[in-house]
């Protein structure tokens, strides 16, 4: 008797499964979670584009999304997708990709981004951690925490992305973790279905080069750590620094609308060439 | 590729003019004859010009322009709007174009045209930031990491930036490989005039199409035909070694042979249909110096040749255009009755050792750094030299 075909299958270039993420990685919760927000949205995968850079999150999308893909240099997604968005307005363009490669090595494309407001959705999958090169400190490990460069324990504060993402002027920011499934998945519908820049942060494990860090060795226990850890933003707001040492804030963080970045570059060109028209009518 | 009506009606009212303009903006006008639809740059000196033409001309016919956050985002940008079906460009000098070379051997890898002009300065790093030089012959040709092959064309005049860059694009093109367009700072801020062609002249290479998706990086052809994004085919594009389809293996050992040797031989073996030298000055096999030279100092080069000619002495010149792919045949035949090569540059001799690798003669680098160009008597006095 055959397997039955699961009814997302036709969402994933299936002759490249199975996938190689560890047991009780994160990945594929955030690839599944995508997936049924790409299906939710009935949205055209002949017309989505998506873009990741390096890294184990990387992989989420290219291979294994099955769309047009584009799998970039490490730290350079959101630039490539930025050229890929400008000449295609009429294609979904998402970044999938970690928080080493959207807050670290390409930290300044993401604010630009969001700066420009350009329509993009960008997905960044925080796991705290270099996960694919081995566990090295990331932007985004907590304080304290040993990794193989920081043997003596991270003596750098860890990066609120979604709040620098804010601050630099994106129209939808918000942020989950992979046990809030049905929360994120609902935030990624709102994030791909936004006009402008959109950012969902993932808080997601990684058991394997991460979790072995603090003593967390399954998915598992992530998740019910994902769970106690997070504050909602509302209930956030009346907590102390203190109180929020080693929480998530969760939550939508913002959803404003704002001038976006690609219909006005075509509204110059379209200026320009009517102008020129006129002229030499 | 075939111009659309907005390109056609901004052509039209340049078309068959003569302007007198800066090297840089000749080098902008020649990307929009040649159908540009997307620039992506940063400032740098002496590039600005390209990027400030570039803005103000190319929404005109229809394209789009993006100052980008740096350097590494304008080549990211370029390769990522090159698969939706655009000619694209950037336009940078020697520290910018070191920030490209990753996104460039990423284009390299990926297969995909773009044209990236570099009008060299003099460095290492800031060096002289307003002074000309030829410093980057070598960055161009091994500045990314890996093994791979690369075309870069070397003007020099205003006619030329204007003319090479339709090279450029078309070779882009047909080779499926990004292409430089290697000036420098004398060729991009002197002002001259220049031609713009007919409208009706202007032929361009239309890029070739892959069938499906299995094809786009490989199959049995030295150049495969290419998928753009949002036709329906899904393809997978990545900077890793990959399979003709698209798909990553990057443990096999004869996926990536197969894949790295492809991509360097087909512009090995197109090197004739790519190169192209001028000036080939001969005197039939009297003359026992020769010199060989491109880009700016070619122009003082060409001077003392002549002059030394017109003494009645005999003296050979040729004039690269095509800096890579190297051009072998012709400087192996140039210099099989000479005794010796001189070749003014200025650096402190990159492609004099390139052209040292294949000729069996003396080859002599009048090289000169510091940002002021040769002067005729300089390399006159040098050929008269070795002459007596
Ligand atoms: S290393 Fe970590 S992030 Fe990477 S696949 Fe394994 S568990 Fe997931």
């Amino acid at each position: 008797m055959s397997t039955p075909r699961h009814r997302l299958m036709d969402f994933v270039r299936e002759e490249i499964m199975p996938h190689r993420f560890c047991t009780g990685c994160g990945c594929g919760t955030v690839l599944n979670v995508f997936i049924n927000a790409v299906e939710a949205l009935e949205l055209d995968r002949t017309k989505m584009v998506c873009v990741s850079g390096i890294g184990c999150s990387a992989w989420i999308p290219s291979p294994y999304f099955k769309a047009d893909t584009l799998h970039t240099t490490h730290g350079r997604p959101i630039a490539f997708a930025t050229g890929v968005k400008v000449m295609r307005p009429d294609l979904k363009v998402v970044v999938i990709a970690g928080d080493g490669d959207v807050s670290g090595i390409g930290g300044n494309h993401l604010i630009h981004a969001a700066r420009r407001n350009i329509d993009l959705t960008v997905i960044m999958v925080n796991n705290m951690i270099y996960g694919m090169t081995g566990g090295q400190v990331a932007p985004t490990t907590p304080t304290g925490v040993k990794t193989t460069t920081t043997p003596y324990g991270n003596i750098e504060p860890p990066f609120n992305v979604a709040d620098l993402v804010m601050a630099a002027g994106a129209s939808y920011v918000s942020r989950w973790t992979t046990y809030h499934v049905f929360q994120l998945m609902k935030a990624m519908k709102d994030a791909l279905s936004t006009e402008g820049f959109s950012f969902v942060e993932i808080m997601s494990q990684c058991p394997d080069n991460y979790g072995r860090r603090i003593g967390v060795r399954t998915g598992v226990e992530f998740l019910k750590r994902f769970k106690e850890q997070s504050v909602r933003v509302g209930k956030s707001r009346d907590m102390s620094e203190e109180e929020l040492k080693g929480k998530f804030v969760i939550g939508n963080l913002c959803n404003k609308e704002r001038p976006e970045y690609v219909s006005q570059l075509h509204k110059v060109t379209d200026d320009q060439v009517r102008q020129l028209a006129e002229e030499t009518a | 590729m075939a111009l659309d009506d907005n390109k056609r009606r901004y052509l039209e009212h340049l078309a068959g003019e003569t302007f007198f303009m800066l090297g840089d903006e000749a080098c902008a006008y020649g990307a929009l004859f040649a159908g540009c639809d997307f620039f992506a740059g940063y400032p740098i000196t002496p590039a600005s010009e390209v990027a400030e033409l570039m803005a103000k001309e190319l929404p005109k016919s229809g394209g789009i322009y993006i100052q980008m956050e740096d350097e590494l985002a304008s080549m990211a940008a370029i390769v990522g709007a090159s698969w939706t079906g655009s000619r694209t460009m950037t336009a940078t000098s020697g520290p910018g174009f070191s920030l490209m070379q990753e996104n460039l051997g990423y284009a390299i890898m990926t297969e995909t045209p773009c044209v990236i002009v570099d009008v060299q300065r003099s460095g290492p790093s800031t060096g002289q930031a307003t002074k000309p030089a030829q410093g980057d012959v070598m960055q161009a040709r091994w500045g990314t990491h890996g093994d791979h092959n690369i075309i870069a064309l070397a003007p020099n005049s205003g006619q030329e930036c204007f003319d090479l860059m339709l090279d450029c694009f078309d070779l882009s093109d047909t080779y499926r490989t990004p292409v430089i367009m290697l000036m420098d700072g004398e060729i991009g801020h002197f002002r001259e005039s220049v031609s713009m062609p007919p409208v009706a002249a202007i032929k361009h290479v239309t890029r070739k199409r892959a069938k499906s998706a299995a094809d786009v990086f490989g199959g049995d052809e030295l150049v495969p035909g290419m998928i753009h994004y949002g036709e329906g085919h899904n393809i997978h594009v990545t900077g890793s070694t990959h399979l003709s389809t698209g798909m990553r293996d990057v443990s096999t050992d004869h996926v990536h042979n197969k894949l790295v040797r492809r991509i360097c031989r087909k512009i090995e073996a197109n090197r004739e249909q790519i190169v192209k030298v001028a000036e080939d000055i001969t005197a039939g096999g009297k003359a026992r110096v020769g010199v060989i030279s491109y880009g700016a100092t070619s122009r003082p080069a060409l001077g003392a040749v002549k002059e030394v000619r017109d003494q009645g002495k005999d003296v050979d010149f040729l004039r690269l255009i095509t800096i890579w792919p190297f051009a072998r045949k012709q400087v192996t035949e140039f210099a099989r009755d000479l005794d010796v090569i001189l070749v003014p540059e200025m650096n402190l001799g990159q492609m004099s050792r390139e052209i040292e690798r294949f000729v069996g003669c003396e080859v002599v680098s009048l090289s000169k750094i510091g940002g002021v160009p040769h002067s005729v008597t300089e390399i006159t006095q040098a050929i008269l030299e070795r002459i007596e």
